[in-house]
Order: structure tokens, then C-alpha cells, then sequence
């Protein structure tokens, strides 16, 4: 997946936290127990779950996927 | 005294991990503060999240939800939930690898080599270990105080706090790093499997969930509770800033550099806002539905703190043995200090009497002899402090500890990102913070009623503090301003030599 996309959906959620919608809203209960405003920040965690799998598939920091260098300079290290 | 006595069945269990722990013991500094860099996906995760569940995130969420309502779950909760996996992605990973690259064992080690730095790292280090020591002290509190309200008052604070200081300093005394991973993988695990099944069965002692709630929307006194209609939006907003104070964290950034593997990092980055929700959705949930209960409400009235809701719904709402482990749970939390402790250890230890020539001089054997001393001093210090102290002073002090620390974030995130940082930025955007922190201390102090600040027009003293324009918390112009002055200083200052930046950013990267 494109990194723009990545970043536009992260700083897109970041964007999302500031819920001014429910602000002054208890009502709707979902499931008749969550106030709709913790619902939402329920989702939100969840989403934020998403959000990370789809860093860690797609923008896993690319100099650590390519560990030969690294494994070169343990080598010399332990040596 | 049932709730007590398991509590201490429950402290016997982390005392015997230590001890385990220790057998497996080799004798080096980096087997002893880093646990020989080996922790698998599953510790890595449940140590590195119980690390950062400390008293503030079981006893303090429940309490602040009770006085403030449900908007503490996004304040601190969901805004962690998505902050602080994004910084152990980008950040603790690079952290990782330049520990294991390079052998550094905390922050400072890697901030002196990236930089080429000195007595800039020792400063440094006094700065991050005088926001520490507050956490220490303030854990051997809320475990005294803790124990006292299980037991009923028969416990002593003073006995309960020194049982939970004795017990912290042994299993970290012998089991150092390695040690402290397993007891808060267990703490984890326990707050994980419990908190879902005490809101379940409170709530159902409370009359139901559905019927709790509506009671308290109709009551004028408690409707507020269930939005977030009392809750200033540009402080809400600021809590986004907080979270990056965990990647600063000695302690979790230390963590960082036990991971066996790089991709243990990829199932505490997925998984934390997760764990993030299992366990404050139940501290959230219990601390608003206790303000539904009249006699809870009396008790906090009376008490004036609602800092201990959560132990008060537990002993009328919930049976005893489920009392008991909750309450240990929650003791577990206030033990987070354990990490601080080793921390401050390792930080004492490799930037103090490593860098100025012990090691060199002493040996190995001698660090790690000095590494346990320093956590019996540090400990029984704490103690003393507790015990005559007034909480109310510390905890101010942690309250400027997470800005300080969000605030010394842009150090970390500059030293693995940016090729061009050099430690003149890096002395710049500390001393910002070290200012900025005093600065908002002084005039919290100089102006303790809520008003205008003449001297400065853009801030105004709140009930709650400083805040900056029109309720900005001063996390938010900090990390600004230390970001601001890492910038400015390093661009106009000589870069590290060329051989170093080679070695931290190879064929270019980054």
C-alpha cells in the first residue's frame, strides 16, 4: 500500500480522536449500557488496532527488513 | 481480610518469580538490566504493556472517570491507543536496532555515541532521573495505601508500603530485568482475565448496566458523567501530546532493547490499543457506574479524593475473592515502579559509573553488584520519602513528569531519524524543557487562583494549572518548542563526523 495513504489515514484517525459530534451526548446507550461517546472511543481503539497491522504490513521500517548489514556488524561485534 | 490475604499470596507469588529469575542468572550487566536482550513476542508485549499500566492507569482512571465522567477513556485511553504502538513502530524498533547494533543499554549511552556527546548525556540523565524518582516514590505510596483499604485499616500504610517496597526490591534485586518482565506478564495477564468479570459481576449487583445508567441520566448530579459536556475540548486535544512520553520513558525505552527479535515489536504494535481497551474499558466502567451508588459517594465526600472509587466498588459490589484478585491486580499497577527502579539502576550504573571509568576500572561483576545496591538504596530512599512526605507534592511532580517526558521526545525520535541533529540541538531542546517545566511550576505557585497571568498574555491559571490560549495544557507548546529549538540549534551547529552518521543511517537510510 501507498506510504501517502498510510499517512493520510493516520493523521486521519488522529483527526477522528477530536469527536466534537457526541461531545454533549449521552444517548444513544448502545446495547442499552455504553453511552454513544464511549462507544465511539471504543470503536476508535479497535480502529486504531487496524490501523497498526496495516503499518506493520505495509510501512515496517524498511532498514530493518534488510538485515545483512546488521547481521555483519553482530558478526564483528561478537567477533 | 480475605481481600488482603490474597493480596499477599499474590505478592509471595512475584517474590518466588524473582527468585526463579535469578536462577537463570549469568552475571553480566546486560543479562541483569536487559535480561540478554531474549524476550520473546509474548513477554515483549505483556511486559512492555504492563510497564506502562502503573497506579495512575487503574486507580487513577476509575477515579478521574468518577469526578470527570466517560471522556477519561478518550482523554487517556484511545489517544494512547493509537500515539504511543505508532512511536514503538517507528521509534522503539530503530531503538532496537541500535542497541543491538551498537551494545548501548540506555537512552543516554545512545544519545552520547549518535551525538557524540558528553557531560550533554549526564545532564540528560539528570533530568530523566529526576522525573523518575516521583514515579518510585509515589508507587510505595499507593501500595500502602492500597493494602490499608483492602485489609480494611488493618494494615498500616506505613507497614503496606514498606511489605510493597520490600518485595519490589527483592524480585528486582535478584531477578533484574528478566525478573521484572515475568512479574508484569503475569500482572498483565491477571488484570486481563479478571477486570472484564469484576464489571460483570459489579454491575449486576448494581442493579444491571441498563437500568444503572438510565438512574443516573436522569439524576442532574451524575448526567454529565455519561458525555463530555464538562470537558474542555483544547484539553482533551492535548492529551494527544501526552502519549509521546512514553518512548521517552527510560523504562520503556530500555524495554525496547530487550526484544530477542525486531518482529516482537509487530504483535505489541498491533495488539496494544487492544490490550489498551481491555483493561481501562473496565476501570472507566467501573469508576462511572460508582457514582451511581450514594454510599460510595458519601465515602469519596468525605475522603476527599476519589482516587480509591475503584477499591471502594471492589469491597461493596464485588464478592471478596474476587476482591482479593482485583486487588492484587491493582497492586500489581502500583508496582509498576519495579521498572522505574531497575531503570534509574541501569541508567545509574551504565551513563554514571560505566561512562566516568567504574566498569573499566572495577569490572563487569562490580556494575552489576553496583546495579543491585543502587536498587536497595533507591527503594529504601523512596521509603523513607513516602512515609514523610505529603502525596499531594508528588503528585504535581508526575503531573510535570509527563510533559517533561512528551516534551524530550522529539531528542529520541531526532537521534534515530535525523541525520543532521547534533547535540547542540539536543542541549537546546533539554534546556527548553528543563525551562519550560519551571517556568509553568513557578507560576502555578506564584498564581495559585484561577485568572489572568499578566506577565504572560497567552497563558491563564486554571483550577487545574497553567494552560496556554485558550486551554492548550503546556505539553502542547513544549514539544513545539523543544522540537522547535532540536531544529534551529542543530542547523545552525557542525553535524557528528561523518563516520557516525555512516554508522547510525548505513547505505544512506533514513
Amino acid at each position: 500500500m501507498k506510504s501517502w495513504i498510510l499517512t493520510l489515514l493516520a493523521v486521519a484517525l488522529f483527526g477522528l480522536h477530536q469527536d466534537l459530534w457526541f461531545w454533549n451526548s449521552a444517548t444513544p446507550f448502545v446495547f442499552g449500557f455504553m453511552p454513544i461517546g464511549l462507544f465511539y472511543h471504543v470503536c476508535f481503539s479497535i480502529a486504531s488496532s487496524l490501523l497498526m497491522w496495516a503499518l506493520v504490513k505495509w510501512a515496517w521500517p524498511a532498514t530493518l527488513k534488510e538485515p545483512r548489514h546488521l547481521r555483519a556488524e553482530l558478526g564483528e561485534r561478537e567477533s | 481480610m480475605i481481600e488482603a490475604t490474597v493480596v499477599f499470596v499474590y505478592l509471595a507469588i512475584v517474590l518466588y518469580m524473582g527468585i526463579f529469575a535469578f536462577r537463570r542468572d549469568r552475571g553480566t550487566g546486560e543479562d541483569y538490566f536487559l535480561a540478554s536482550r531474549s524476550l520473546g513476542p509474548i513477554v515483549f508485549l505483556f511486559s512492555l504493556f504492563g510497564t506502562n499500566m502503573t497506579a495512575f492507569s487503574i486507580l487513577g482512571s476509575s477515579g478521574k472517570t468518577f469526578r470527570d465522567g466517560i471522556g477519561v477513556y478518550g482523554l487517556m485511553a484511545s489517544s494512547s491507543g493509537l500515539i504511543i504502538p505508532i512511536t514503538l513502530l517507528f521509534v522503539g524498533t530503530r531503538l532496537w536496532a541500535v542497541g543491538k547494533r551498537f551494545g548501548h543499554m540506555t537512552p543516554v549511552q545512545i544519545f552520547r555515541d549518535r551525538w557524540e556527546a558528553g557531560h550533554i548525556g549526564t545532564l540528560i540523565f539528570l533530568l530523566q532521573a529526576a522525573l523518575l524518582v516521583p514515579y518510585i516514590v509515589v508507587g510505595v505510596m499507593g501500595g500502602g495505601k492500597t493494602l490499608y483499604a483492602l485489609s480494611g485499616g488493618q494494615v498500616p500504610e506505613a507497614v503496606g508500603g514498606g511489605v510493597v517496597a520490600l518485595v519490589v526490591m527483592s524480585y528486582v534485586f535478584c531477578g533484574g530485568m528478566r525478573g521484572t518482565a515475568w512479574v508484569n506478564t503475569f500482572q498483565t495477564i491477571l488484570f486481563l482475565t479478571f477486570g472484564l468479570l469484576a464489571v460483570i459481576v459489579i454491575g449486576n449487583s448494581l442493579g444491571g448496566f441498563s437500568s444503572t445508567l438510565n438512574r443516573m441520566l436522569e439524576d442532574e448530579s451524575t448526567a454529565y458523567l455519561l458525555s463530555r459536556e464538562r470537558m474542555n475540548a483544547y484539553v482533551f486535544f492535548s492529551f494527544m501530546f501526552i502519549p509521546l512520553s512514553a518512548i521517552a520513558f527510560p523504562h520503556i525505552c530500555i524495554f525496547c532493547l530487550t526484544a530477542k527479535k525486531v518482529e516482537s515489536f509487530k504483535y505489541t504494535v498491533i495488539l496494544y490499543p487492544v490490550c489498551i481497551l481491555a483493561i481501562w474499558m473496565p476501570c472507566v466502567f467501573l469508576g462511572m457506574i460508582a457514582a451511581s451508588d450514594a454510599d460510595i459517594q458519601d465515602t469519596v465526600a468525605s475522603a476527599g479524593t476519589s482516587d480509591h472509587v475503584m477499591l471502594l466498588v471492589l469491597k461493596q459490589h464485588a464478592p471478596r475473592w474476587l476482591a482479593g484478585i482485583l486487588g492484587a491486580a491493582i497492586m500489581a499497577a502500583v508496582m509498576a515502579s519495579d521498572s522505574q527502579i531497575l531503570a534509574l539502576s541501569t541508567m545509574f550504573t551504565e551513563d554514571v559509573f560505566a561512562y566516568y571509568g567504574g566498569k573499566k576500572f572495577f569490572g563487569e561483576r562490580v556494575q552489576v553488584v553496583t546495579g543491585r545496591v543502587f536498587v536497595v538504596a533507591v527503594t529504601v530512599l523512596a521509603y523513607v520519602i513516602a512515609m514523610t512526605t505529603h502525596q499531594q507534592i508528588f503528585d504535581i511532580a508526575i503531573k510535570y513528569a509527563f510533559t517533561g517526558y512528551a516534551a524530550l521526545a522529539p531528542l529520541t525520535i531526532a537521534a534515530v531519524f535525523w541525520k543532521r541533529g547534533t547535540k547542540y540541538g539536543a542541549l537546546a531542546s533539554t534546556l527548553v524543557v528543563i525551562g519550560g517545566l519551571l517556568l509553568v511550576a513557578y507560576l502555578e505557585t506564584a498564581y495559585p487562583e484561577p485568572g489572568a497571568i499578566p506577565a504572560f498574555p497567552f497563558l491563564t491559571r486554571t483550577p487545574g494549572g497553567v494552560v496556554f490560549l485558550r486551554g492548550f495544557l503546556p505539553v502542547v507548546p513544549l514539544v513545539l518548542l523543544s522540537t522547535l529549538a532540536m531544529i534551529v540549534v542543530s542547523l545552525l551547529t557542525p553535524p557528528p563526523s561523518r563516520r557516525t552518521i555512516e554508522r547510525y543511517f548505513p547505505g544512506g537510510s533514513s
